[in-house]
């Protein structure tokens, strides 16, 4: 992806988190995007959760395919190893390289086109096979980098910046991830950080597959009347369904919510994510019902927004597999290789 | 052939043609097996449908005194199981030879022929007779032509009992039940035959150093050995059961004893496509990664082939060669990918390829794969087919140096990088065309960005002529420096003035050796270069260059192996002639005698097509 470097100032009085970090060193190289691109406001999402999560860069796998949203993993966390890989097969590189090291934290950036279209096939078996990363998909409806067509995710009726009205139905990323039995399953808004971020940081605690569907447009080729994934058409249709915060491992649980409004789900690290109902009788942890419940809110034309269901993390790729807890790779030669004596008795069966 | 001429003690091929998913696999493994375990050289070929149960199904079992192991197509004895194909069957015996068949049904007056011996066996009847239950009924037929064939042949009894004992140790009512059928039958064949027949067995000593074995087990093991943690995979036949054998040796000799986890991940992936991305994300991490598949596993993963080769990212892939194109003939034999191996993926690719001709071969070169694609930064290859992969090898014992150390290539550790000013992943430091690789996790200043996308050799993205044109240009050094460290190819000089050059490759290897033996005989002397590995070096070059004709055997219609030296070496293209076979079964002698006879005069040679 293309990349402009940036430099490296920064304020001395810039804060900094547990390991002695400033949010700039959380960042990547300056974005080839377009101004405004709703990417960028993930990117910058992005960098606030590792931030504030004190995450150490060199431990982060940042995984991408192609496409616009592709570019991404270069403008974020220049220390983390960035994979940008080949179209729609990120969800390979990435099971791969957990299934080698499972000491990592795993990002894949993906959109719209990447996991939608040409991917769509490795993004369903991630999450069956329930690779422990943060799968998040820039969603804007349209391939940019070969100039406005429309992707899989465009609303029926939406019409493209050449005045062409799409007929074919939308895949719903949440509600392929939610069929498929994905146990964290959230949509945002690119512009709406106050929402994202929790939910980044809460989709990082979480066990397995993490999914967050993020509404980030494109300013160039999908921002106008007719498109609904603009800016204008986002904001006015979002139908927050759950207020997420959420509450790291190391940090004292002070306020408590009143009864019925708010319900705290510990993740597997210990955090804990308190999430406010704003939809009356939603029940997050019911996948049928929210299954039920999103479809009802898309038929109004409104997009539904917020963690939208967590559950039990259940068995990751890794449980499947019963792998050791030891990274792979960390394995000794020694411990791998069976010897001479093990092949002559082998042999003896080959007779 | 025309006569028996050739045939007779411990020299002689047989067939048993049966009907697939009837359990005469186990019928056909113990009689191969027992052969072997009397000392006899014995090559097995199973002819197997794309089926699970109902079509014919043959196995193919050679003896050869001298140690011949390619496939013989000149069938003295046809153990005709299968009235389904009997026709052809029947008809593949050659002149003078035998025909066991069941007479519970008599056979048609159309299948009759003058020319052999009918050898009737009331199979079915007798098992009727004799057992309970339909399943075990069939089961114990064809346990009973093993029987019948000990008689006929002379196979040593106690060697057979030995070998179901060892089978049922735990189940002694179906040891008395297999022994009870081998010997009905073998009592039947004595009491009515003249045994042994004149094609019959000796015991010798002649395999007690080696054992028998397939190569997609070897090349597990092989895998096993090198040390590999991830495997991924698509099933596809021929090469599912090198993934089979790779998990079953890691529940053996992977499991933590403690805690009772495995010290190794295998992913049944969604499709070829993605079993490659996983071996190039394993390999990121640092793993030994690798993928098991066949052509149209390559064709699909030559996306990600193309990834690994450009972003250097170590991998390696077993691709055991099936009949192609398209999906062509599942489970048979070919050597058709060697063009797409070598240079898989759009662009300018350049893979390095290793050519085994036997199971000991598959072992050593998994090995060896794993190594060269550490070192070298790049998609390794080991090309099997199906001959190699799925039939049963004598092979000399595998053997191991537990001095080994796998070769981890250029990788830097965390003191290394602790002390570098600044870390470059595609920088040429000392002039080798390999640039130093981090692995993730291990320092901050470890990390880069691997990309697919045009880089300059500090790694950044670049659309720019001359950075693009460094970097791709060290790439191709570096392939071509591995022809120096890939298996170097084994040559076999004449005693005598050669009056023309052999070149072949993988599992041609065995029937060009035995005719190269033939030709020696008539007084003709051919010296013969085996490939081993691509890119090719220097000592290939040098062998085409010393001879005025060379003739390229191999198992593919369109020479590829032949192309392949035309465009990678400077032997002119007039001096190579092709010989090819490509219907699907593996190579014998006769096709490369008659291949020669084109162009060599040769005293004449009956062969069969």
């Amino acid at each position: 992806m293309s990349y402009i470097a940036k430099p490296s100032a920064r304020h001395p009085k810039m804060p900094v988190n547990a390991l002695g970090l400033t949010a700039r060193d959380y960042e990547g190289s300056m974005s080839t995007l377009c101004a405004g691109c709703g990417h960028d406001s993930v990117t910058a999402a992005l960098v606030q959760t590792f931030f504030e999560l004190d995450v150490q860069p060199h431990l982060v796998g940042k995984l991408s395919g192609i496409g616009c949203s592709s570019k991404t993993p270069a403008y974020f966390m220049s220390e983390a190893h960035g994979f940008n890989s080949v179209h729609g097969r990120m969800p390979a590189i990435a099971a791969g390289a957990n299934a080698a090291n499972r000491d990592l934290l795993y990002v894949g950036i993906s959109g719209d086109g990447d996991s939608l279209s040409i991917g769509l096939g490795q993004f369903c078996h991630a999450v069956r096979r329930n690779v422990d990363m943060v799968y998040v998909l820039e969603n804007n409806g349209v391939y940019g980098l070969t100039k406005g067509q429309f992707s899989a995710s465009a609303d029926v009726g939406s019409r493209s910046k050449t005045g062409e009205v799409n007929g074919q139905g939308p895949i719903d990323p949440v509600n392929v991830a939610l069929t498929l039995g994905a146990t964290f399953v959230a949509r945002s808004f690119s512009g709406d950080k106050q929402q994202l971020v929790p939910i980044l940081k809460a989709a990082f605690s979480h066990k397995g597959f993490a999914f967050v569907d993020v509404i980030s447009p494109c300013v160039t080729f999908n921002d106008h009347k007719g498109s609904t994934k603009s800016y204008a058409h986002t904001r006015s249709h979002m139908h927050e369904v759950i207020e997420t915060d959420f509450v790291p491992l190391r940090a004292e649980i002070k306020t408590e919510y009143a009864e019925g409004s708010a319900r705290a789900v510990r993740m597997h690290d210990g955090s804990v994510i308190r999430l406010r109902k704003v939809a009356e009788g939603y029940d997050p942890t019911d996948r049928a019902a929210v299954i039920e419940y999103l479809g009802s809110v898309a038929r109004r034309g409104e997009i539904s927004t917020g963690l939208l269901y967590v559950g039990e993390a259940g068995l990751d790729m890794h449980d499947h597999a019963n792998t050791t807890d030891t990274a792979l790779v960390n394995l000794g030669y020694e411990t791998l290789c069976p010897g001479s004596q093990t092949l002559a008795d082998l042999q003896k069966e080959w007779r | 052939m025309a006569d028996h001429s050739g045939y007779g003690v411990n020299d002689f091929a047989f067939k048993i043609a049966t009907v697939n998913g009837t359990g005469s696999a186990s019928a056909n493994g113990l009689l191969l097996q027992a052969l072997f375990r009397m000392g006899i050289p014995v090559t097995g070929k199973n002819v197997f449908p794309s089926n699970i149960q109902g079509l014919p199904t043959w196995y193919e079992i050679r003896v050869n005194k001298d140690g011949y192991t390619a496939r013989s197509p000149d069938f003295h004895l046809v153990v005709a199981m299968n009235p389904q194909s009997y026709a052809r069957d029947i008809q593949e015996v050659v002149s003078g030879g035998w025909i066991l068949y069941d007479n519970t049904r008599e056979l048609d007056e159309e299948f009759r022929r003058d020319d052999v011996t009918f050898l009737g066996v009331p199979l079915a009847e007798m098992c009727v007779e004799h057992f309970e239950g339909s399943r075990i009924r069939i089961l114990m037929k064809n346990i009973m032509y093993v029987g019948v064939l000990a008689g006929l042949l002379d196979i040593d009894m106690a060697v057979i009992k030995g070998m179901l004992e060892e089978k049922f140790s735990a189940k002694q009512h179906l040891m008395d039940a297999n022994f009870k059928a081998i010997e009905i039958g073998c009592n039947y064949a004595k009491k009515h035959f003249k045994c042994p027949l004149p094609i019959r067995l000796e015991p010798m000593d002649e395999t007690k150093n080696c054992v028998m074995v397939t190569g997609n087990t070897a090349a597990a093991l092989g895998c096993v050995y090198a040390g590999a943690t991830v495997g991924a995979w698509y099933p596809i036949t021929p090469s599912t059961s090198l993934m089979d054998a790779f998990g079953e040796f890691c529940a053996r000799f992977r499991v933590d004893p403690e805690t009772g986890k495995n010290n190794f991940c295998i992913i049944q992936a969604e499709d070829e496509l993605a079993a490659a991305g996983m071996v190039i994300g394993a390999s990121w991490m640092g793993a030994r990664a690798f993928t098991p598949t066949s052509g149209p596993g390559i064709s699909l993963m030559s996306e990600f082939i193309g990834l690994a080769y450009y972003a250097e990212v170590p991998s390696v892939f077993f691709d055991v060669q099936r009949t192609g194109p398209s999906t062509g003939m599942p489970t048979r034999t070919q050597q058709g990918d060697i063009m797409l191996c070598a240079y898989a993926s759009h662009g300018d690719t350049k893979h390095l390829v290793l050519f085994p001709a036997n199971p000991k071969e598959c072992f050593e070169f998994a090995i060896a794969a794993f190594d060269l694609a550490e070192r070298f930064q790049t998609p390794t290859f080991v090309m099997l087919d199906l001959d190699i992969g799925m039939n049963d090898w004598m092979i000399p014992k595998l053997e191991w140096d537990d001095n080994y150390v796998p070769d981890r290539g250029k990788v830097l550790s965390a003191a290394e990088l602790e002390g570098m000013e600044k870390f470059y992943r595609y920088l040429d430091v000392d002039g080798d065309h390999i640039a130093h690789r981090t692995l993730p996790g291990v320092h901050p200043k470890g990390a880069f960005f691997t990309r697919g996308s045009g880089h300059d050799k500090y790694g950044r993205y670049t659309e720019g002529s001359s950075e693009y044109i460094e970097v791709v240009d060290r790439l191709l050094k570096k392939v071509d420096s591995a022809a120096y460290h890939v298996p170097a190819p084994e040559v076999f000089q004449s005693k005598g003035q050669a009056s023309f050059g052999l070149v072949s490759l993988g599992g041609c290897h065995w029937a060009v050796l035995e005719a190269r033996d033939e030709l020696a005989a008539m007084g003709i002397n051919a010296d013969y270069l085996r490939v081993r590995g691509f890119p090719f070096n220097q000592a290939v070059d040098d062998f085409l260059a010393s001879h005025d004709q060379i003739f390229v055997i191999e198992q593919n219609r369109d020479a590829q192996l032949l192309r392949l030296l035309v465009m990678e070496t400077d032997c002119p293209k007039q001096k190579l002639r092709s010989i090819t076979y490509y219907g699907g079964q593996p190579l014998s002698k006769g096709h490369v005698l008659n291949g020669l006879a084109e162009y060599v005069e040769l005293v004449p040679v009956e062969v069969a097509s």
